[in-house]
């Protein structure tokens, strides 16, 4: 199977989960990382610029009609949806709250779901609530791979949890061998079965 | 799999419906956005596809002015993002300061909260007395709320915050009158503003403006409109004349970048450059010192 893009869902925690796997991702990625990170609204963007340090692959906050790389990691803005467009084209949303959140993680699951599916692969990471679940299950439902974090491994395991609830994950994995996941399935399967 | 496929081809021709019946046209729209829009709409009802709603549309208009409603985006408040105002206040009032009369657009004005922002600027910085202010929304329902001026006393605590934190210098009690759960702002504030019917997707050019401010509108267009309206500005703008738009919206994936210059890209406030004619004009650009504001 050869992947389009990787989705991340990310709510409490994820200041640690992020820095964990961000890092290992490798700069010769061939698919976009489009992440949401749940925050507060008029939050700056320390989060972005410390990942960028810590990282070799490229991590900017998502512009809206700007169009995705490969190898980029994109964040959400705080306060807005993250969406994406036929042809991988970006638009932000000041949409009103789902699930309580702005941005959601539904939103850009099920977007990106609509454009990259069955060539998308979706991940739940920590976080106190229950978004994430209805994206990843679309994903699922429309032949994309679900990638879950090991709640026993989450600083708060509610998000993991809610979503292992309604899906079948392709992957249940400790926190630290998520990025080289990401790595295999981004590169080595495109390579192998492409 | 054949879901997605099949929902997107019965959203194109929902769009198509509507813009053939209605003249409302959502075509060039964020497909993503618009698609969220319409699943939420169809989960509220008793139908089970896009494809009922098209019949639904065509037969009951009623269906389709909650479908409108759902399509136009009507999030708003009171000074939003305060600092944009603040930047106004200390970066562009000066500028606008030097002409003996002013012409501000405010696009897609919504339920008109950010109207009463301006009007109260603008009198706290004594321009209110020289300036004529176009609302402009493509949603009459929205307008006519805009009209009335009147708001939930309970977002008044946060309106008070953002008027602050936007270099108010007065009381925000002053702008308004509670009655029981409702504030209605003071009406001189609606005094030099002309609420109108404007579709920037359909209608064309509205007159030359000093300022045009459209914040959060063009997020949820796709990338050949979003190039179509700021044509349309840009040929709206008399040369210097300013474009505000919203804190994620750039001008830097359009093809009209050049004719801009970012002034405070931060804020996202353009100007546009002197002398530099992109299209051919509707009408001969205005000396800045332009006399008595002509009909528009």
């Amino acid at each position: 199977m050869k992947y389009n893009a990787i989705v991340i869902g990310v709510s409490a925690g994820g200041m640690e989960a992020l820095s964990t796997i961000i890092p290992q991702l490798s700069p010769d990625l061939p698919v976009p990382v489009l992440i949401v990170q749940h925050m507060s609204p008029d939050s700056d963007s320390y989060l972005i610029e410390r990942l960028n340090e810590l990282s070799d692959i490229k991590v900017k906050e998502a512009e809206d009609k700007e169009k995705v790389r490969e190898g980029v990691v994109y964040f959400a803005p705080p306060n807005y949806h993250l969406l994406v467009d036929d042809e991988g084209i970006l638009s932000l949303s000041g949409d009103e709250r789902v699930n309580y959140a702005r941005p959601a993680i539904d939103v850009l699951f099920e977007s990106a779901a609509d454009v990259y599916c069955p060539g998308l692969i979706g991940v739940i990471l920590t976080g106190a609530n229950q978004d994430g679940s209805a994206g990843l299950k679309k994903i699922k439902e429309e032949g994309g791979i679900a990638i879950v974090q090991d709640p026993e491994t989450a600083f708060v395991d509610r998000m993991p949890r809610a979503a292992l609830e309604v899906v079948e994950a392709d992957h249940i994995l400790p926190l630290e061998t998520i990025g080289a996941m990401l790595n295999t399935l981004a590169i080595i399967d495109s390579i192998v079965l492409d | 799999m054949g879901n997605i496929k099949r929902e997107n081809i019965e959203i194109q021709l929902l769009l198509d419906a509507i813009f053939q019946k209605y003249g409302y046209d959502f075509r060039s729209y964020s497909r993503a956005h618009v698609k969220r829009r319409i699943l939420r709409r169809l989960a509220m009802t008793d139908l089970e596809t896009v494809s009922d709603m098209i019949k639904e549309v065509l037969y009951h208009p009623d269906f389709f002015d909650k479908l409108l409603l759902d399509l136009s985006i009507n999030v708003t408040e009171m000074f939003r993002d305060p600092s944009f105002y603040m930047t106004v206040r200390k970066e562009i009032i000066p500028v606008l300061r030097t002409y003996p009369f002013l012409k501000i657009w405010h696009a897609g004005c919504s339920t008109g909260e950010e109207i009463y922002s301006l009007a109260i600027l603008l009198q706290e910085e004594g321009l209110y007395g020289r300036v004529q202010i176009y609302a402009t929304d493509f949603n009459e329902v929205v307008l006519e709320k805009a009209k009335e001026g009147i708001y939930p006393i309970d977002f008044i605590k946060d309106y008070t915050v953002n008027y602050q934190q936007a270099g108010g210098t007065r009381s925000f009690s002053d702008y308004y009158s509670a009655h029981y759960d409702y504030v209605i702002m003071k009406k001189a504030l609606r005094e030099r503003v002309v609420f109108a019917d404007h579709n920037l997707v359909t209608d064309g050019v509205f007159g030359e403006m000093n300022m045009i401010i459209c914040r959060n509108v063009l997020i949820y267009f796709n990338q050949e409109l979003q190039g179509n309206v700021h044509k349309l500005f840009l040929e709206s703008l008399c040369p210097g004349g300013f474009l505000c738009l919203g804190s994620k919206e750039s001008l830097r994936f359009s093809k009209y970048y050049d004719s801009f210059t970012a002034v405070l890209e931060k804020e996202k406030i353009y100007r546009k450059k002197y002398g530099d004619i992109i299209a051919p004009l509707k009408k001969q650009p205005v000396p800045e010192t332009q006399g008595p504001i002509s009909k528009i």
